[in-house]
């Protein structure tokens, strides 16, 4: 309960919590961007839909963030008034869309990790934390399932698709490390049985990923380079691009009602 | 006679009201009709998701992004949807997709016109889906079974979209001053485009008398268009937006509004080309549907494996 917070934990929470709505929603305009874009009208569709589902998810995390911040700022402050230097989402998320394989690979990556991640928020002890990560998982094994597919047919498809897929693999490889990093505030969190030792995932992530890229006959590349530093907001180029183009209209004329 | 027959039971069956369906006879002309017309629909939700796709990345607010991402990814539903139902008429998917990439199908002219504000995303959920439901609503009685009842479907669809279409603009003209003259601007921009949608005059129309009497087609296009006018009009009063047909004036005799005259000129030379979007809508969809190739070919030759492995 917000009410049984002391200040200085509700700081941290409404921070951790701030985080998780970057992660939602910097994903989620990215694979909106595939919407009219997608290779046949049915993706289209099911993109769309996983877009959906981040958003609606980023909307519950600011929601209760501005619960949490009882200041005046609103989900929509947290999602476009605050500047790229200020977000921080882990850089994976925000990597551009790229090919249709680049989008369904960071998907799968990304999803793995959702899935154990909130298979342990689902018992926080913060209950609206818990009870987001409850909605959300259901969301997240259905991505999974989709992913999975499509890295198969990609892997075992044509020569093309194989090649493509392997380079995502490549390319994105570097970003998954800082998923199982912890700073202060997570280690904080995770203590408090708030928030979730990302550290302690990391086992069963590269197992899982790995038997997925195997079964589709891509190479799982060595460890041998890392970037790392989206929860300090120290971002990618892209970061900034985008949002300068989600909050053009909203910074036009701000404080209004849209 | 055996021919005459059977154009004569067809009739019969269309004057009596009962629906015809994909395994009955009809007349060669008839299902070219309906082809053209169902296949012209259905491009019109693909090609309308690039307009208001346009503005998914920059909606000012996580609702508006939400809703507008809904609205677009339905109208895309309504496109798979009326894509199936014009196969029941013995036409595939691809040759459909490909009428509409070498121009020898239309699509709805006034996705032709840009969006070039948010407003624009109000307007176009209120006026041009508004004005699709009232020839849709009017198409649900339409004659082919299949094609009546994708239209009970759609209708419900287009109904909300139209509502949160409204609401927004609502907001814009309850809202700054910018954001007022944002919806009133658009407001002019979209209104005459969306009365254009109803087709030229009844004296000028290709393919209506036909289309009246085999009962594709319901009602007329200047009657469909009134409906949607007299409609409009009170709704534009209630958001305080300037009207902009300065002819508009209601008919007491009629129970109607009087209008003014639509600029056909502009008209025909959208549809022919000359609009700002034309090359771009179409080409927009060639370039994705060719980048997808190659995710088509892998789908196939993964799905081919799987089947031989399992065999
Ligand atoms: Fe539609
Ligand atoms: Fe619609």
């Amino acid at each position: 309960m917000v009410s049984d917070m002391n200040e200085e934990t509700k700081q941290a929470v409404l921070n951790y919590t701030i985080r998780l709505g970057d992660d939602a929603v910097v994903i989620g305009h990215r694979i909106a961007e595939w919407c009219r874009n997608a290779p046949f009208l049915e993706e289209d569709l099911a993109l769309s839909n996983v877009a959906l589902d981040f958003i609606g998810r980023a909307r519950m995390f600011y929601g209760y963030a501005e619960e949490l911040a009882d200041d005046g700022r609103k989900e929509d402050y947290f999602a476009y008034m605050r500047d790229h230097r200020e977000y921080q989402n882990l850089l994976i998320m925000e990597l551009p869309r790229g090919d249709f394989a680049y989008t369904m690979v960071r998907q799968l990556l990304v999803d793995v990790f959702n899935l154990y991640y909130l298979e342990q928020l689902i018992s926080s002890t913060d209950e609206t934390l818990a009870a987001i990560a409850g909605k959300a998982i259901k969301e997240t094994r259905y991505h999974l399932r989709r992913s999975h597919e499509w890295v198969l047919r990609l892997g075992l498809g044509t020569d093309e698709s194989k090649i493509r897929a392997q380079k995502a693999v490549d390319d994105i490889w570097g970003f998954t490390h800082e998923l199982f990093d912890l700073d202060e505030l997570e280690q904080q969190m995770a203590d408090a049985g708030i928030g979730v030792d990302n550290r302690s995932l990391q086992q069963d992530w590269s197992a899982k990923v790995k038997s997925i890229l195997e079964e589709a006959s891509l190479i799982v590349p060595e460890d041998s380079w890392k970037v790392k530093g989206g929860r300090e907001g120290y971002h990618t180029e892209y970061l900034g691009q985008m949002l300068n183009e989600m909050q053009c209209v909203h910074r036009a004329n701000p404080g209004l009602e849209w | 006679m055996v021919e005459i027959d059977q154009q004569q039971k067809f009739q019969n069956k269309i004057d009596a009201e009962i629906k015809i369906e994909p395994k009955d006879w009809m007349p060669e002309a008839y299902r070219k009709n309906l082809i053209r017309q169902i296949s012209q629909h259905a491009h019109s939700e693909v090609i309308g998701m690039q307009p208001e796709g346009n503005w998914i990345t920059r909606a000012p607010s996580l609702r508006r992004k939400a809703i507008l991402l809904a609205k677009v990814q339905d109208e895309g539903g309504h496109g798979l949807y009326l894509y199936s139902t014009a196969e029941t008429l013995g036409i595939t998917r691809e040759e459909m997709i490909n009428a509409l990439q070498d121009g020898s199908a239309r699509y709805a002219s006034i996705f032709n016109y840009p969006t070039q504000t948010w407003a624009d995303v109000g307007a176009i959920g209120w006026l041009v889906d508004g004005a699709a439901i009232v020839n849709q609503i009017s198409l649900q009685r339409t004659s082919y079974g299949p094609y009546s009842r994708s239209m009970v479907r759609i209708c419900k669809e287009e109904s909300f979209h139209q509502r949160q279409g409204y609401e927004l603009m609502l907001t814009l003209s309850r809202g700054s001053e910018a954001q007022k003259a944002m919806a009133q601007d658009s407001l002019n921009r979209f209104y005459w485009p969306s009365l254009m949608m109803f087709g030229p005059h009844d004296t000028e129309s290709a393919h209506s008398a036909s289309s009246m009497k085999w009962k594709v087609k319901r009602e007329t296009n200047d009657d469909l268009r009134q409906k949607f006018i007299d409609q409009t009009a009170p709704q534009i009063e209630f958001l305080g937006l300037q009207h902009p047909d300065k002819d508009l004036k209601w008919n007491d005799e009629k129970g109607q509004f009087d209008s003014g005259e639509i600029n056909w000129d502009e008209f025909w030379r959208v549809i022919n080309g000359d609009g700002h979007c034309n090359r771009q809508r179409v080409q927009h969809h060639i370039n994705a549907h060719k980048e997808g190739a190659w995710v088509r070919e892998a789908m196939a030759s993964y799905q081919q494996k799987k089947k031989s492995k399992a065999a």
